[in-house]
């Protein structure tokens, strides 16, 4: 029998006003987010900047209540639920939510006091790095050095779910190498984690499952690969991008489907239906000009095609 | 099944969880260098200033008698109020308050935890101006002590109230402007340290509706003449209910 999973979503809606702009009227900030989040999976929510990801979660958090819709985390309504579901949750906010003038260390062992068999707090200090800077107040941390902090605090109590809102925000790339080891190794250990994230990068290195939110909807949603696989399939949209002397337009004969553009002097992009055929013209007019391009690269598909395809929004 | 089962994590008692909150903020509050000066030298000052002044003179007891009860009025305004008021409007601010509902404390807990904390700097604080005074010959009625902290309890839960409605519901910044001024206008004009008696008279009959009047009011009915003055109690009580319902109407987490 399938495990049932940590957290359901079913057909989410959030109103928040009354909002000024409509003449006081409530703003529908998500209008029917329906997910799934399994054991030893990390599921994203990926969405530009106020697509309704941090409300969805919040929601689930039990920190918001919802208008419509029902959420079930492990098993109990997350917004009538009492301590001992806390106790099995962990959340990391998005602005951190921790005291300024706390220092880490004392910060975390106050935490962990609040749960009866927490995770060793020394141990996590040691994984996180936070020891280098565990007599610093919170308020003289960098970004990331507090995004580290924030991830212990919601560690301490050995939770089975795991809310991460942007994770990798304002983490330097040593950090976030250390934080998504992190994450593979909770995951590894069977913990759900769902995590919001506007870059595309974080969701295709971390994510099993993709939702994809906009203007509060789901408008996408799959593995990775299947994601990636559908946008090749429905839009046969490639790029060719190669640099060499300025000023090579226009150029002859390449099929009226292409376009090509020099994106500022000495680089060119390709774009279109690429086949075989056209990389001939290319290379043809190339030879025949004795034009050697400097770099030469054709951009594999990414997130980010899928994202514009289905969302039509410009990732901020 | 692949995962390996995991143990369920379980919460901390309720009761544990509130003491580590009320301890956890008491040493927060202890080590606010701005908060002790309000907290503890203020009072201490106004004191000093009650016994050495003729402010309070030909009113049945000595100086330092009338002086002591208002003075630990104004302690408890000093941390119910302004001090609790303005870090739990940047606890606000900062999100501290919406992680730490997210632990197994939540919210109730988080207010009880403050409560706690609020009484824990009350006794520090009645203690220390409670040697003060006797320093200065203080001698209260020893039958209103028992209910003079009684009604102390009931003006910090008062003004703890108050507090929270205001850092709930405006900015930071305006939370420690308000509560500050308050603390200021309460302090020299609101019956708290100085008797309605000895006001203007447009304010006489006023400061008696206030909380601080009513609190500074049944401190000195308690500890000068043993006392109940049940009208004051009555406004604070009023107080405490109505500030306490609005706080949990309005009071916005984030």
């Amino acid at each position: 029998m399938p495990e049932s999973p940590a957290l359901i979503i079913d057909g989410l809606i959030k109103d928040v006003g009354p909002v000024a702009a409509l003449d006081g009227r409530m703003k529908r900030v998500v209008a029917g987010v329906s997910l799934t989040a399994r054991r030893g999976h990390v599921t994203a929510l990926l969405g530009a900047n106020g697509a309704g990801k941090t409300t969805t979660i919040e929601c689930a958090q039990g920190l918001q209540h919802r208008t419509g819709g029902n959420i079930t985390l492990l098993g109990e309504d997350p917004q009538t639920a009492g301590a001992a579901l806390r106790a099995r949750v962990g959340v990391m906010l998005q602005d951190g939510g921790l005291p300024p003038s706390a220092r880490p260390v004392p910060l975390l062992r106050h935490v962990a006091s609040m749960y009866e068999n927490p995770r060793s707090v020394d141990a996590l200090v040691e994984r996180l790095g936070i020891s280098a800077f565990a007599d610093t107040t919170i308020r003289r941390l960098s970004g990331g050095q507090k995004q580290r902090v924030a991830l212990a605090a919601a560690l301490v109590g050995n939770p089975e779910v795991l809310f991460l809102d942007e994770p990798s925000a304002g983490l330097d790339p040593q950090s976030r190498l250390m934080v998504f080891e992190l994450i593979r190794e909770l995951r590894s250990q069977g913990l759900a984690i769902i995590l919001t994230t506007h870059l595309l990068d974080d969701a295709q290195k971390l994510a099993d499952y993709v939702y994809i939110i906009d203007a509060g909807e789901t408008v996408a949603s799959g593995t990775v690969a299947e994601l990636l696989s559908e946008a090749s399939t429905t839009q046969a949209h490639r790029s060719l991008v190669f640099e060499g002397p300025a000023g090579l337009l226009p150029s002859p004969a390449l099929r009226s489907e292409l376009l090509l553009v020099e994106t500022r002097p000495g680089s060119y992009t390709v774009t279109g239906p690429l086949e075989p055929a056209d990389l001939l013209a290319l290379s043809t007019w190339w030879a025949a000009e004795g034009i050697m391009p400097t770099s030469l690269h054709l951009a594999s598909r990414s997130l980010e095609d899928v994202f514009l395809a289905v969302s039509g929004t410009e990732l901020r | 099944m692949s995962a390996p089962t995991m143990p369920t994590s379980t919460p901390a008692t309720l009761g544990r969880r509130i003491l580590r909150q009320g301890r956890y903020e008491t040493l927060t509050m202890l080590r606010n260098g701005e908060q002790l000066i309000l907290a503890i030298v203020l009072p201490l000052m106004a004191l000093v200033a009650l016994s050495a002044l003729p402010l309070l003179d030909d009113m049945g007891a000595s100086r330092v008698d009338l002086a002591t009860p208002g003075v630990l009025a104004l302690c408890a305004m000093s941390t119910a109020f302004t001090g609790q008021g303005i870090a739990t409007g940047f606890d606000r601010r900062y999100g501290v308050l919406r992680f730490l509902s997210t632990t197994p404390l939540g919210k109730a807990g988080l207010i009880a935890g403050k409560v706690l904390a609020v009484l824990a700097v009350l006794v520090i604080q009645a203690a220390i101006v409670s040697v003060a005074a006797l320093f200065l010959g203080w001698s209260p009625e020893p039958a209103g002590l028992a209910l003079g902290a009684g009604v102390l309890v009931l003006g910090a839960i008062s003004f703890t109230a108050l507090g929270l409605l205001i850092a709930g519901t405006v900015r930071p910044e305006a939370t420690l402007a308000i509560t500050n001024l308050v603390w200021i206008l309460f302090g020299a004009l609101g019956g708290i340290v100085l008797p309605a008696s000895r006001l203007p008279a447009w304010l006489e009959d006023t400061v008696g509706w206030l909380p601080s009047g009513a609190l500074g009011g049944a401190m000195r009915e308690a500890l000068v003449f043993g006392q109940v003055d049940v009208f004051a109690i009555v406004i604070l009580l009023g107080w405490s209910l109505l500030a306490s319902l609005a706080a949990i109407r309005w009071f916005k987490w984030s």
